[in-house]
């Protein structure tokens, strides 16, 4: 069939081969990864370069913490509700536990992916469907604590000074934690990482529906269930980011 | 495997209704094809027709800033109500041609119908691959290119005029729409368009990095590809690290204009009422937008100096000098790229430190710079030059390359960049260094690689007419704004007869004028060869220029899949021109070692004896003997 072949002790980079054992498929895949974290970075930095235009909440001169427009809240001081637990102060705990929901959720992803090479279905269909079970949970959550952030507290923000509230809860413009871009970036920023997670639960449906009906068996291969591995790891570990400068600085 | 998922022979009709599995139809032949070398040509087509328009948007601004009294009532059955009654063009029209004279040449034309004709045309050629990695989204590439297109070509009509906060688009002035009239709707489509450009672009720089490492033919080491090939590659993954920050930039500043929020906006009073917005900052815009703007600049140029390198060698007839150089330092502006944006930025109250580091990184940008020009000029010392329009017009961009390096030079020093800074000296750089350099590698590789795009030849002597009329006009056109630059002239000004001290430039500028519009009706030369060749043109042979590389081992006619038979496979660099001894000046780069003995080095011969050849002999393939 060949007309000339060469067999040559040659490197793996010398062409006619996959040089990083890794279908183009996969390949294509990193690179975009590899490029959306310079948009997450850019967004990153752009909360960073507002976060230092403005004032840190400082206890020693401003006395006790209230929210203010005048310098950037604590987080603890903000993210502090939990659903059914109405006016228990519990900072960074319901926050907590989505972002394990989310890590388990690339830990049932690893174990799909290691079903797969093993080609084992029945273990795969089980994986990708915990999987799918952790990322609505994430979005599920996600959607209280923005509502939440969305009607605010009881006590509102002071804006005449006579100690009763006048504005409840955020928008993109105006928010009762701090300063307007608080809320702005905070919508913006997770937003962003909500839709990554939303695009990957569909992802992940129609690879765990193309499992369960057999596409990747007949192929041959569960490399789909790595390539979409290879994303849900990607937009688990941006949310560690999103979540350290948004929860923890 | 490192094999394309494409099937000879039957790429065609995959909706099957109609059921005609050997016979492309009109839609996926030319409108959903998935064949890189057709992609290749919309985007060749489209970019034609882009240069069209930004071209004659400039010639419109032209008319304004040579002829300041000149009646211009003639445009008005294009231009309508932009023209006023005295046959003026609208100041703020004004801006808006430069705006999208800018953002057309740059990224529709030099982006666009630079980047992804030719990577998309050579990549699979070149590296010896049946197409790209996923031609699907190679469509898709070009499709959502297309649709960023017909956005912004539409914003061109609309009654609030197109974006006119030049093709930075600098908030506040882009972020507020009541700011001028062309931040309005103007605005919001440009920023829609360049969504889907951005996207377009990821999906074609995806593609070509993946296809560039993992589909290379046997024996195609990373130190055998031709150079354009390294170019592309490098290109695409600029691409890929610097658009997404313009895409988050894009949005953020979305947000600002539609939304409320304040990213880029504090302070603001308009007509002396202060605007609620609070705490933004455009000064992050623009860290945002050079992160990409800067590195832009390169994926216009990289291109341009890959095509250069190769036509440059190949009309030598000799080797290309420095071929590990010429990586080297395509390596090196490509890092540096990445760390130098702020240069952009020396006015905007930076701390003078951080400038003087800005000033370091940039200016050794001149280094990798230099070795290339050196390179080029090396590889045309004593070779014997064949002048086909495609190596003047190489010479042409090593021309421009040094003449507008030069004077990077001074505008990356932050002290002289403070009296240049946006004047017409820095127009007249990037135009010769970026614009011009980088159009004349995109005419180059057309003129060069057209009898493998279209089977047939263009003609030579008017490309010659093209090139003489276009290069000499360049330099007339572009020459004289240094010095109205180093004057103190603002670029973006509507008018240099308002100001006493710019009067004694009039006579200048009318003489830009003038050779603008030369420089410009001369490319309907070249419109005129490029479509009459294609269907009237001499038919070409497989390999008109001698070349070495792979492209020109497929037939003229080749179609889905490129090679008919086997893939050849690779035995030497891409540059064996003029090798001593050997039969002919040059030596592709399917030619096995064992069978040039008259010609190889001793390494070579050592080299040859690891070669295993067997052979089946089929037609069209290498007959070479066995050597085991």
């Amino acid at each position: 069939m060949s007309s000339v072949t060469a067999i040559k002790k040659d490197s793996i980079w010398s062409g006619g081969q996959s040089p990083m054992k890794a279908s183009y498929g996969k390949l294509m895949m990193w690179f975009f990864l590899l490029s959306d974290a310079f948009t997450f970075s850019g967004l990153l930095i752009t909360y960073g370069m507002i976060r230092f235009r403005h004032l840190a909440f400082d206890a020693e001169t401003m006395g006790e913490f209230a929210f203010s427009r005048e310098y950037w809240p604590i987080p603890e001081e903000v993210f502090q509700a939990v659903p059914f637990l109405h006016g228990v102060s519990a900072p960074l705990v319901f926050v907590g536990i989505m972002t394990f929901v989310l890590i388990l959720s690339s830990v049932t992803m690893v174990l799909a992916v290691e079903a797969g090479q093993r080609m084992d279905k029945k273990a795969v269909e089980k994986w990708m469907l915990w999987t799918l079970v952790g990322g609505i949970t994430f979005l599920g959550c996600q959607a209280w604590e923005w509502s939440h952030f969305i009607h605010g507290t009881e006590n509102g923000l002071d804006l005449t000074g006579d100690g009763i509230g006048d504005f409840f809860g955020a928008n993109l413009t105006f928010n009762e934690y701090g300063p307007s871009n608080f809320a702005a970036l905070f919508f913006f920023i997770t937003g962003f990482h909500g839709t990554h997670v939303f695009s990957g639960v569909v992802l992940n449906y129609i690879v765990y529906y193309n499992t369960v009906t057999g596409v990747y068996e007949r192929r041959g291969h569960y490399e789909m269930v790595e390539k979409v591995g290879l994303y849900w790891h990607f937009v688990d570990l941006v949310w560690v980011f999103v979540f350290t400068f948004f929860y923890l600085v | 495997m490192a094999t394309a998922d494409i099937h000879i022979g039957e790429d065609a009709s995959h909706h099957d209704e109609h059921d005609h599995a050997h016979d492309d139809n009109f839609f996926s032949k030319y409108l959903f094809s998935t064949d890189h070398k057709m992609i290749a040509k919309q985007f060749l087509v489209t970019g034609i027709f882009w240069a069209l328009i930004g071209g004659s948007l400039s010639v419109i601004f032209r008319l304004q800033l040579g002829f300041p009294d000149m009646d211009l009532s003639f445009l008005k059955p294009i231009l309508g109500s932009w023209i006023d009654t005295q046959g003026k063009i609208d100041p703020e029209f004004y801006l808006a041609l430069v705006t999208m004279h800018g953002t057309i040449m740059v990224f529709f034309v030099l982006t666009a119908g630079l980047s992804g004709t030719f990577s998309n045309f050579l990549i699979p050629l070149q590296i010896g691959a049946r197409d790209m990695a996923s031609g699907f989204m190679n469509m898709l590439s070009y499709w959502f290119f297309f649709l960023s297109s017909v956005i912004m070509f539409v914003s061109l009509f609309i009654e609030t005029g197109p974006a006119s906060g030049g093709w930075v688009i600098y908030p506040p002035l882009s972020a507020l729409p009541k700011a001028m009239s062309g931040s309005g709707l103007g605005m919001t489509l440009w920023l829609v368009a360049m969504v889907f450009f951005i996207v377009s672009t990821l999906l074609g720089g995806v593609n070509y990095v993946s296809t560039i490492i993992n589909m290379r033919t046997k024996g195609m080491s990373f130190t055998r590809l031709p150079l354009t090939i390294w170019a592309f590659f490098l290109t695409a993954i600029i691409g890929l690290l610097s658009f997404p920050v313009l895409f988050a930039a894009a949005l953020l500043l979305v947000f600002d204009r539609s939304f409320g929020t304040s990213f880029y906006l504090s302070d603001i009073y308009i007509a002396g009422e202060a605007l609620p917005n609070q705490g933004g900052s455009p000064i992050l815009f623009q860290h945002l937008f050079w992160f990409l703007g800067h590195p832009e600049v390169y994926i216009v140029l990289l291109p341009a100096l890959g095509l250069t390198s190769e036509i440059i060698s190949t009309n030598s007839r000799k080797p290309i000098f420095g071929y590990k150089a010429m990586i080297g330092s395509m390596l090196g502006i490509a890092f540096l790229s990445f760390i130098v944006w702020a240069h952009h930025m020396f006015v905007t109250g930076m701390n003078p430190f951080l400038g003087s580091i800005f000033m370091l990184l940039t200016l050794i940008i001149a280094v990798p710079s230099a070795v290339k020009v050196f390179n080029y000029l090396t590889t045309l010392w004593r070779g014997n030059l064949v002048f086909t329009p495609a190596m003047l017009f190489s010479i042409g961009l090593v021309s421009f390359f040094i003449s507008g390096g030069l004077t990077g030079l001074h505008l990356g020093n932050a002290a002289v960049d403070i009296q240049l800074h946006d004047t017409y000296f820095v127009v007249a750089h990037f135009h010769l260094v970026m614009g011009s350099a980088a159009f004349f590698g995109m005419l180059a590789g057309v003129y060069h690689w057209f009898p493998k795009m279209y089977g047939r030849m263009m003609d030579a002597k008017l490309g010659y007419v093209h090139f003489w009329l276009t290069f000499i006009g360049v330099y007339m056109v572009f020459f004289p704004m240094h010095y109205i630059g180093i004057a103190g002239f603002p670029r973006r000004y509507y008018s240099f007869t308002n100001f006493d001290t710019f009067n004694s430039f009039t006579d200048l500028n009318t003489f830009v004028s003038i050779a603008a519009i030369v420089t410009f009706s001369a490319q309907f030369v070249f419109l005129f060869n490029f479509f009459y060749s294609i269907w009237r043109g001499r038919k070409a042979p497989q390999n008109p220029w001698n070349s070495n590389t792979l492209e020109w081992t497929a037939p003229v006619d080749a179609g889905h899949g490129n090679w008919p038979g086997e893939i050849p496979t690779v035995y030497r660099w891409p540059y064996d021109y003029g090798k001593p001894g050997a039969e002919d000046d040059f030596i592709p780069q399917h030619i096995p070692y064992s069978a040039t003995p008259e010609s190889n080095l001793p390494i070579e011969n050592e080299m040859a004896k690891e070669e295993n050849l067997t052979e089946t002999g089929q037609e069209g393939a290498i007959q070479v003997d066995e050597t085991k």
